[in-house]
Formats: structure tokens, sequence, C-alpha cells
């Protein structure tokens, strides 16, 4: 095993992987930026490097700099955590070439997930159910042409991208060809690939992931389903397993579909295949996310795993610790993440956090109340990363039940100093749509009129 | 004529101006657009005018409550 792992990351997720090297007795090592010096992340590690100044791209995305830190003490792994370099194929590849265990997927992989045609077409040949849509489009006619035999509306979408950045939705060919040009400079600009291709747009779908892992044996397994529907500008903000709407028939059968589809890509480590489901509950493959998710709690929760524990074993050469069989569910997981925003018009917030109590529930016998946090007072939300403060995360044996503690949880939750998003996660826990079980990803949209 | 302060109610980088000095603007144009917290976050005009002054450059770090544009009114 590992003795010591540098965290290529930051905020909860660092915070999160330094619990886990704890608890194997693996010394931990943070980097951080010029505005992070005193983060949390930096103040748990066992040792900490500065690595640039405060914007990521100079210091979290600097990989010269993060390798060099890495030799130099001696980490004999890195876990990139998700965002930042997770899904860079460059970096991974660099880590090898280093000798150093890079705790992800193999670089190929990570590579052949990460163009979205590429992705599809391996997912088809696979026999997995691909959106119906377009490969990479090179002139307007056959944009045009491909959309009319896909049938609109059609969602433009970068072929390197991800985080929804590119994505526009045309419901009718007169504004078919500008919203091209539009995304494709989009996606020069942020991937540096202009790339772009169609899918067929359904309005009124939710979107549905499975959890899988592999170790590099070839062994695969799926951890069930996580519902992810209630996003706001693409972007998760409530999460739960099981889904409402998933039994174990359509589990068993998208799971198989997952270890299908990462057997396909001679995969390791942990991973993430999402689907978009319609009304019907048919399921349809969108993209794998080739690292460990932000939700990835929920399903800790309700299979009783530890996934970071394992990813660590797993790139360190160990076998799987359970088989399908082994891999049971039970109870309810929801998870809510708490952005430095306001509430009302999503506007990022920042400040010194000058308040933060987590309160302490009554439990009964299986329920379980965790916050996965990367803040302390005095801590200073920059504009610099991302929004997430935390995670907070609730199990019980049903789930009306953990909608009514996370409700009492969230209510007893103070952070003071930066605006944030609480009273809409009450809000949406506690809406009769999404208490019946009942909504898709444009959910925040509706509510918001 | 009445001078008008852009003020950005958030914190962020300067990723683009949206204006140049001496364009008409309406009400809830956008003025700049600031990068902040991986967002790409508008800061509107308050009413509508002549863009006077902008008194931010691409990269710059804008404070809340930073007048970042006057307007003529």
């Amino acid at each position: 095993m590992f003795k010591k792992i540098l965290i290529a990351n930051r905020g909860e997720i660092a915070v999160r992987v330094i619990k886990a090297c704890r608890e194997m007795g693996i010394k931990a090592v943070s980097i951080y930026s010029e505005a992070d010096c005193e983060a949390l992340h930096v103040l748990e590690a066992d040792e900490s490097y500065k690595v640039g100044p405060p914007q990521a791209a100079l210091s979290y995305l600097n990989i010269d700099e993060i390798i060099s830190v890495a030799v130099k003490c001696g980490a004999e792994a890195i876990h990139p955590g998700y965002g930042l370099l997770s899904e860079n194929p460059e970096f991974s590849a660099r880590c090898a070439k280093e000798g150093i265990t890079f705790i992800g997927p193999p670089t190929d992989a990570i590579s052949s997930m990460g163009i979205k045609t590429e992705a599809r077409k391996i997912m088809i040949k696979a026999g997995i159910p691909v959106m119906p849509g377009s490969s990479p489009l090179e002139t307007e006619e056959q944009a045009l042409q491909e959309a009319l035999r896909i049938g609109y509306p059609v969602i433009i979408k970068a072929s390197a991208g991800g985080g929804g950045i590119g994505m526009q939705v045309v419901e009718n060919p007169d504004n078919l060809i500008t919203a091209l040009e539009t995304c494709q400079a989009r996606a020069k600009a942020s991937f540096g690939n202009p790339t772009v291709y169609l899918e067929k747009y359904i309005s009124q779908a939710r979107h549905i992931e499975i959890q899988i892992f592999a170790d590099q044996k070839g062994n695969v397994v799926h951890l069930g389903e996580r519902e992810c529907s209630i996003q706001r500008r693409h972007q998760k903000v409530v999460e739960e397993s099981p889904s409402p709407v998933v039994d174990s028939q359509m589990r068993s059968k998208m799971g198989s579909d997952a270890v299908r589809a990462a057997q396909a890509i001679g995969y390791a480590g942990a991973g993430t295949v999402e689907f978009l489901v319609d009304q019907d509950l048919n399921y349809y493959f969108l993209e794998m996310n080739t690292r460990l998710q932000v939700e990835h709690p929920v399903t800790e929760m309700v299979t009783g795993t530890e996934l970071v524990i394992e990813q660590i074993r797993v790139a360190a050469g160990h076998q799987l610790s359970w088989t399908q069989e082994e891999i049971d569910m039970s109870g309810h997981a929801l998870e809510c993440r708490v952005y430095a925003e306001d509430a009302k018009n999503f506007r990022p917030s920042t400040g010194v956090i000058t308040n933060l109590v987590f309160p302490e529930a009554v439990l009964a016998d299986g329920e379980m109340v965790r916050f996965d946090s990367g803040i302390r007072v005095g801590y200073k939300v920059s504009p610099y990363y991302d929004p997430m403060l935390m995670k907070i995360i609730v199990k019980t044996n049903t789930r009306q039940r953990t909608l009514e503690l996370m409700y009492d949880v969230l209510s007893n939750t103070i952070i003071e100093g930066v605006k944030t998003n609480i009273s809409l996660l009450q809000y949406i826990i506690s809406d009769p749509g999404f208490v019946a079980g009942d909504f898709s990803t444009s959910f925040i949209d509706i509510i918001k009129k | 004529m009445a001078l008008v302060e852009v003020k950005s109610d958030i914190s962020g980088l300067v990723w683009r101006l949206d204006v140049n000095v001496g364009d008409s603007v309406e009400e809830d144009d956008a003025i700049i657009t600031l990068e902040s917290m991986k967002m790409e976050i508008p800061v509107f005009a308050p009413s509508k005018g002549i863009v006077k002054e902008i008194m931010v450059n691409i990269d710059d770090v804008v404070e809340e409550e930073q007048v970042v544009a006057i307007l003529e009114i």
C-alpha cells in the first residue's frame, strides 16, 4: 500500500480524501494556491505545498508544479478528486511517466470518454442505448440534414465539452445555424476544440447515473443509481439514491449496461455512467465520468461502502472488495449541495466565513447525517473557484423520513459571512412535486417561475 | 445630464467588456461580464444611458460594490 498520497484538489473533496488516507494510515499531502493558504484542506493535511497564484489555471491546474511537488515530497500516488485535473489525460500520462500512480482509470479510458462523439460510438458498438444524435458536424448543410433526421428539438453539444458549457437547445431549423456558430465559438474558447454535434433533446427528462467500480484484474461491479435531476445551470443541486422511479428490474438492467460500458473501455477505478431517462422510463447513455463524482456519498450510505478507500486500494493493485452479489442497497440517502450564492438569482457570493454551525440531530437506528465541508470560520470564500461550500448527506430507512430529517438539518445549519442557497434547498425538498418523486431536469426552472 | 455609477454586486475577475465608451445602453443591458466561481456573471446597467467611462480592464479583480463604469443619463 502507498505510504504517501498527494491530493491535487481543494475544498471539501480534498478534505474527504485526507480523511480516507488517515483511516488507511497513509500520509496526505495537500497543494494550495495563494487564495487558499488558510483553507481547511491545508490545515488538515500532514504536509502542504503552495503551487501558485489564486487563478486555478496557474495553481491547481499547473501540471509541472504539481508533479514537481509530488516528486519532491515523495508521494507515490496522486488523487485528483473531481473537476480540475481529474479527467485530464495529459496529467494522468504525466504521472505514469514520472512513476507516480494516478488514482483513476487508464489514460486511454479518460481520453476516449472525454471526446463525447467518440464515447457515443464506443457505447453504440457495445450495444448500450444511446440518444439519437449525429457524428461531429462539418458543414452547415450536414447540420440541417442531421437535425431533420433526428427531429427537432435538438441540442447542440461540444464534443470535448462538459459542465453544460457550449450547449444549446434548438427548436427549429431557422435558429440552427446561428446557434451552431455560437456553440462552436464557445467550445473553442472553453475546450480549445470547436467540434460540436447534435443530440435529440428531451425536455421532461430525468438524469440518472450508475456508479461503477472496476479493479485492474477485470472485475467490474455497479453500486446502483443516483437520481440527479435537480439541477441549476446544468449543475446538480440535490441528489438521492435510490431514484424514486427506478425499480430493481430497471436498476439491474441499467447496472449491467453500465458495467458493459466500463468493460468496453478497459476501465479501472471509480466511474459513473450517466443516462437520460424519458417519461416512459427509456434510458439513453449520455456520457461517462471517469472519476469520483461529487455526489458519491449517497451511494456510500445506501451500499455501506467507502468509495475513496476503494479507489486507493484498487489503484494499489488490490482486487475489488465486493462481488456484485455482495452489494446490497438499503435505506434512502439524499445529498444537498450548499452553494455560496444568492438563493433567488444564483449570483455568486464571496466573503469571509464568520460563523459555522453543524447541528447534531437525534438519530434513530440506521439514520446518518454527514457534512462533507471544505470551509472553516475565518476562511475567505473567493471568486476563483466553484461555489460549493459543503455537501450535507442524510440517510434513513425511508425517503419520506430522509426528506424530513434533511429539512431539519438544513434549518439548523448556520453559515454566516456569505449568502447560501439553503433556503432554496429547503424549498426544493418540501415541494409537493419533489416529495411525490415527480420531477425532471427542468424542476428548478419551473419552480423559479 | 446626470452621471450614474454602475456598481458590481459581486466580486470576480473581468472576463469581458460588453460595451464601449459612447454606446447607448438600456436598463439591464450587460456592461461588463465577470468570471466568478467558474460562472460568467454580467453586471447590468442600473438605468438607460450613454457609457461615459469604463473603469476596469480585462482580468482586473473587481470587489463587491466597486464602481466599474459611469453612465450619463
